[in-house]
């Protein structure tokens, strides 16, 4: 037993001879949980996961014996933890609406059956290995929970229990380890969060993240196993967009990391979760989700231990063989919570106030991402997706600077592009991905050999509209050519018609790859059909005012991905459209257009509009 | 302990004072401490040892005499004593009466820091308040638990508009959903907080305020108790009386402020322009404390009002306020200088609720639309604007030069209003259409084709 020295915010000095660092302690009367973060002989310094106030100098502290550790086990999905892995709403039924402090609740219900099925494989196994398949829990109606042998184990499996409904604490079978003592197994083991678990190798990512947002997976692709980051200023859409990530993608298991945010968020994500589908098996999503919410008005330091809880969490996922996403919002937030405890252990800061060690622990976070070939040769995926919150949206400071050497995808969010309302407001000149040629085969395989010239005229488009609005911004539009004002509509068409997603366009939501790829190259065929009748003559001012023009934008929010043929018979109206413009250029008896500036054509005035 | 007086002030500078040879003190107490003149100052324990304890006084250290001041230990945090008979009262910062009345006396006292909602318990606020301003209503709308502040800057009306907010507040087509107000001011100036009294007893509400102050010309250190004061007696009227509290605050930056000078005197690594890195979580305190609740009827809707200094929204206050806020309506000078009222800035304004609180069954089926259609279509008619600016607006195309008299229309008819004003969401969609119906249908797309058929003046 030791006691409390001193109590300076969430820092407490403690006289507690014989800790380790990383040490999980309670302190005080009330029973306070932390971690030891410093020795000094024999007195340590330990950090709270809870509110300090009211603990005094003289009162106990005692070490657990153990580092941070999270339950890994059934009972995980469709649940919410805090920062530390506490249940919420199991405190909620024990200490009300507010987060009493002191409450211990076990993050594994533990009176709740689950029906388990030995793996076959164990049958007549003597030998088991840490990762081996024990046997399985169906978990929720869409998942399997694989119940593995804990990591480090290895020795002679003496007996494993039946088909039957256990508890997650029963007991299901013993191995006697090398040295001779015997390890219990359960439903659940228990894994120190700053801990990877291990795997026999890294695997290469091949497949893309399919998310249904179009500026992400058309444009700047995702693999699962990859790492991606969303920077942003405040209100520019990173929420939502990795909101849109936890509905749609096709992992098969989400992590929602609420790191530092608001409250209503993770009320958001618990309100519509249980109600959506998901796409890809048709099963409330709900069933595939988990959250892990350290709210900005929750104690920092479990803020900081948030992240690798969820990390923690994801990677168990993984080695049962399963694709998982994790997404963390907010990053900063995590290394804000670094900085602090930083400033108080007075350690030297080196650019805005953050520890020198800021560049390495996030590479070290992100590094836990990625596909393995697991323990028991399986496979499996962690992919990383992690919002940033630049203080004053610059994308130069330190986290977002550190974090962008690191992830091989990145989205930014542009102000301007928000305060349009254009949604996902992601910048599609900022934003880059590494991952394009991995990607670009699967699609060539799965959707459409023409993807990636598609996907690299479309950028081209947009690159080249940057240039000629930078012109029109001084002289005006007039003194564009007729074949330049036509490159800045069709970007035009992409931007509106393509890039811009609601999310809360109840069909355009969600866009299946075919859907993505439809549109992408309906609207190049619109953009080159143009571009042929310019050459020949026709004024780009009458082509922008074909119907046609407004209608492309609309086809996004009018079909649904379900609905492709709908689409389709649009799309393949396009030639035509243009057949009754082109009429008036191709035939030879249709008369010369007039040089630009001046009087204008016949075709021209027949067209003209009201204006 | 909380009889003991203790004279061991070691040492006090600039709010901090040291005691020594006191063991035992629990850390957050509230402390109680008499001078040589024996006038009473009030201070927190923020660290606690054998050896020393830190304490933050919130009346100053300026003219303590160490010999002579006498240090009670409280031995419990700040709490506020609540009963309904708050409601009407005038306090200050730190919750003590400054209308000349008798002190609050009630069993109930409440811990000022509250403790933080568990996440599973909110519920999502959805319910639309017709704040009767349009550019709020119809672009950036305010929900029932929502906490939704004004930017502004030196100079601008942010009072005269959060007073307006707190006359027009209603629900939609319910009379009976009155709100009762729990007003804040820290770091004001006299003469703000008088015109927010008057403006409540004008409007009758006076007897439904509760008003904490902290003006400009008092201790600095309170203003970080304010704020946490007014929040337990609106937690107290939302949770446990059932109101619809509306929280005004006034002014963040001040409290900011405040903070960060406390935080230098303790020697916090500053993050940015010596603001201490914790001011993010500081502020998420007090700001997340708005909300509603699973099962209780009460509610919490937050206004509060920052000036950001020279205008900047990047600074450390607006940004981290606007990090942790469900949006922000943004004041602007330019605007103001047109003498446009309100002058709400709508592309950097959000509302972060609104897709959840309008549309079919909120508001009318068209609002999400025309909304994001009026902001598509102000963007493009500002680039136009500032073409305009460039090449004279003679060189403008036909359509261009519709852009440009939507802005004006725009600004001058949607977004100006009279302060006793109270449009009906209705007529702030109506007015929408008309001010849209001046840009070719086809440039529409942000609203349906049946919108458009339905609502928009030039479709044939
Ligand atoms: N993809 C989208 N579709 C529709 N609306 C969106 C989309 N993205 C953002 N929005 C709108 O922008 C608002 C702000 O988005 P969001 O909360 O995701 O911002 P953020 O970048 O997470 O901000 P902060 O850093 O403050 O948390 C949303 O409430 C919503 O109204
Ligand atoms: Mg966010």
């Amino acid at each position: 037993m030791g006691k409390i020295l001193e109590i300076n915010g969430p820092l407490v000095k403690l006289q507690l001879p014989e800790t380790v660092i990383g040490e999980q302690v309670r302190v005080g009367r009330i029973g306070l949980v932390g971690e030891v973060i410093g020795r000094d002989g024999d007195t340590a310094l330990a950090q709270l996961y809870e509110d300090t106030s009211g603990l005094k100098p003289g009162e106990v502290a005692e070490g657990l014996g153990w580092p941070l550790s999270v339950e890994l086990g059934p009972g995980l999905l469709n649940a919410i933890f805090d920062g530390v892995q506490r249940p919420l709403n199991a405190v909620r039924e024990k200490s009300g609406d507010r987060m009493a402090r002191g409450v211990s609740v076990p993050s594994l219900p533990r009176d709740r059956l689950w029906h388990f099925i030995p793996d076959p494989r164990r049958r007549n196994a003597t030998q088991v290995d840490g990762g081996d398949t024990l046997g399985s829990v169906q978990e929720t109606e869409s998942i399997v929970h694989r119940i593995l042998t804990p990591p480090l184990i290895h020795g002679e499996l003496l007996d494993l229990a039946p088909e039957g409904d256990y508890t997650v604490e029963e007991v299901l079978g013993r191995v006697k380890l090398a040295d001779g003592s015997i390890e219990k197994l359960r439903l659940f083991h228990r894994w120190p969060v700053r801990i990877p678990r291990p795997f026999k190798q890294r695997d290469h990512a091949v497949k893309p993240l399919i998310t249904g947002q179009r500026i992400l997976d058309t444009f700047y692709p995702l693999l699962k196993g990859g790492k991606a980051a969303i920077p942003g200023p405040f209100g520019a859409g990173k929420t939502m967009l990795q909101q849109q990530i936890a509905r749609w993608c096709n992992a098969e298991i989400v992590i929602y990391v609420g790191c530092g945010e608001r409250g209503n968020e993770l009320t958001d994500v618990l309100e519509f979760m249980p109600e959506l589908k998901d796409p890809h098996t048709g099963r409330p999503l709900m069933e595939r989700t988990l959250l892990v919410a350290n709210t900005s008005n929750m104690p920092v330091v479990a803020r900081e231990a948030s992240i690798y809880v969820g990390i923690t969490l994801a990677e168990y996922f993984r080695d049962q063989g399963y694709d998982v996403v994790m997404v963390a919002d907010s990053t900063s937030r995590w290394a804000e919570a670094l900085r602090e405890v930083a400033g108080r252990l007075g350690q030297m800061p080196v650019e805005e106030g953050y520890p020198a060690y800021l560049g390495s622990r996030l590479a070290a976070f992100y590094e836990r991402a990625g596909r393995v070939e697991t323990l028991s040769g399986d496979h499996g995926s962690v992919t990383l997706i992690g919002a940033v919150s630049p203080p004053g949206g610059d994308f130069s400071e330190p986290v977002t600077s550190h974090t962008k050497e690191i992830i091989q995808t990145f989205w930014a969010l542009s102000k301007e592009l928000a305060d349009a309302r254009h949604y996902p407001s992601v910048d599609w000149l900022e934003s880059f991905s590494g991952y394009v040629p991995s990607a670009a085969k699967w699609w060539a395989e799965n959707v459409d050999p023409g993807w990636e010239a598609a996907r690299a005229q479309a950028l081209d488009l947009l690159a080249a509209s940057e240039e000629l609005q930078r012109i029109v911004n001084l002289v005006g539009v007039e003194a564009l050519s007729s074949e330049q004002r036509w490159t800045l509509e069709a970007a035009g068409l992409i931007k509106e018609g393509l890039l811009q997603q609601s999310a809360t366009d109840e069909i355009d939501s969600y866009a299946s790859p075919e859907k993505q790829f439809a549109l992408l190259s309906a609207l190049l065929e619109i953009f080159r059909h143009g571009m042929r009748l310019v050459k020949l003559g026709a004024p780009a001012r009458r082509l922008i005012q074909m119907p046609l023009m407004a209608q492309a934008r609309r086809w996004k929010s009018q079909h649904k991905s379900e609905d492709m043929d709908a689409l389709k018979a649009k799309i393949a109206r396009i030639p035509a459209e243009f057949e009754s413009v082109a009429m008036d250029y191709e035939q030879p008896s249709s008369p010369i257009p007039a040089p630009r500036g001046e009087a204008t054509t016949h075709a021209e005035r027949r067209a003209a509009p009201r204006d | 302990m909380k009889n003991i007086e203790f004279r061991t002030a070691v040492s006090a500078q600039g709010g901090l004072l040291v005691m020594g040879g006191v063991a035992g003190v629990s850390a957050g107490s509230r402390v109680s401490l008499k001078d040589h003149a024996g006038n009473l100052r009030n201070g927190l324990v923020i660290r606690s040892s054998d050896d020393a304890v830190l304490v933050e006084v919130f009346e100053g250290t300026d003219d303590l005499d160490l010999e002579r001041t006498w240090v009670r230990f409280l031995d419990e945090p700040f709490k506020l004593p609540v009963s309904r008979d708050i409601l009407g009262r005038v306090f200050n910062g730190a919750g003590l009466p400054r209308d000349g009345r008798p002190p609050i006396i009630s069993g109930d006292r409440r811990d000022v820091n509250g403790e933080p909602l568990n996440p599973a318990a909110r519920a999502y606020p959805r319910e639309f308040i017709q704040t009767g301003i349009s550019a709020i209503d119809g672009m950036n709308s305010l929900t029932r638990g929502q906490k939704l502040p004004i930017f502004s800057g030196g100079g601008l009306p942010h009072n005269r508009v959060a007073a307006q907010i707190v006359r027009q507040a209603k629900l939609l087509g319910d009379a009976s959903s009155e709100f009762v107000v729990v007003f804040a001011a820290f770091g004001t100036s006299h003469a703000d907080a008088r015109f927010f009294q008057e403006s409540f007893e004008e409007s009758g509400v006076i007897n439904k305020v509760v008003m904490f102050l902290n003006l400009a010309d008092e201790p600095v250190i309170e203003r970080l108790l304010t704020p946490r004061a007014a929040l337990t007696a609106a937690e107290y009227l939302a949770y446990d009386l059932d109101y619809h509290v509306l929280v005004v605050m006034t002014d963040m930056t001040a409290y900011a402020e405040a903070l960060r000078e406390v935080a230098v005197l303790r020697g916090d690594v500053p993050a940015r322009k010596g603001y201490p890195g914790y001011l993010y979580s500081d502020l998420a305190e007090i700001y997340e404390r708005a909300g509603r609740i699973k099962n209780r009827s009460g509610s919490i809707t937050m206004i509060p009002v920052l000036s950001m200094p020279s205008d900047d929204i990047t600074h450390p206050i607006p940004d981290l306020t606007g990090y942790i806020t469900e949006g922000q309506i943004v004041l602007g000078r330019e605007l103001f200088n047109q003498g446009v009222y309100p002058p709400v800035t709508v592309l950097p304004s959000l509302s972060r609720l609104m897709k959840d609180g309008v549309g079919k069954n909120f508001t009318r089926e068209d609002h999400p639309h025309v909304a994001s259609q009026l902001f598509a279509s102000y963007a493009k008619a500002l680039e136009v604007r500032g073409l305009a600016a460039i090449i004279g607006a003679e060189e403008l195309s036909d359509s261009d030069r519709r852009y440009l008299e939507f802005a004006q229309g725009f600004e001058r008819r949607f977004i100006g209003q009279g302060e006793d004003e109270d449009r009906s969401v209705y007529e702030t969609l109506n007015l929408a259409w008309d001010l849209l119906s001046m840009l070719p249908p086809e440039s529409l797309i942000r609203v349906s084709e049946d919108e458009l058929a339905k609502y928009h003046k030039g479709s044939a």
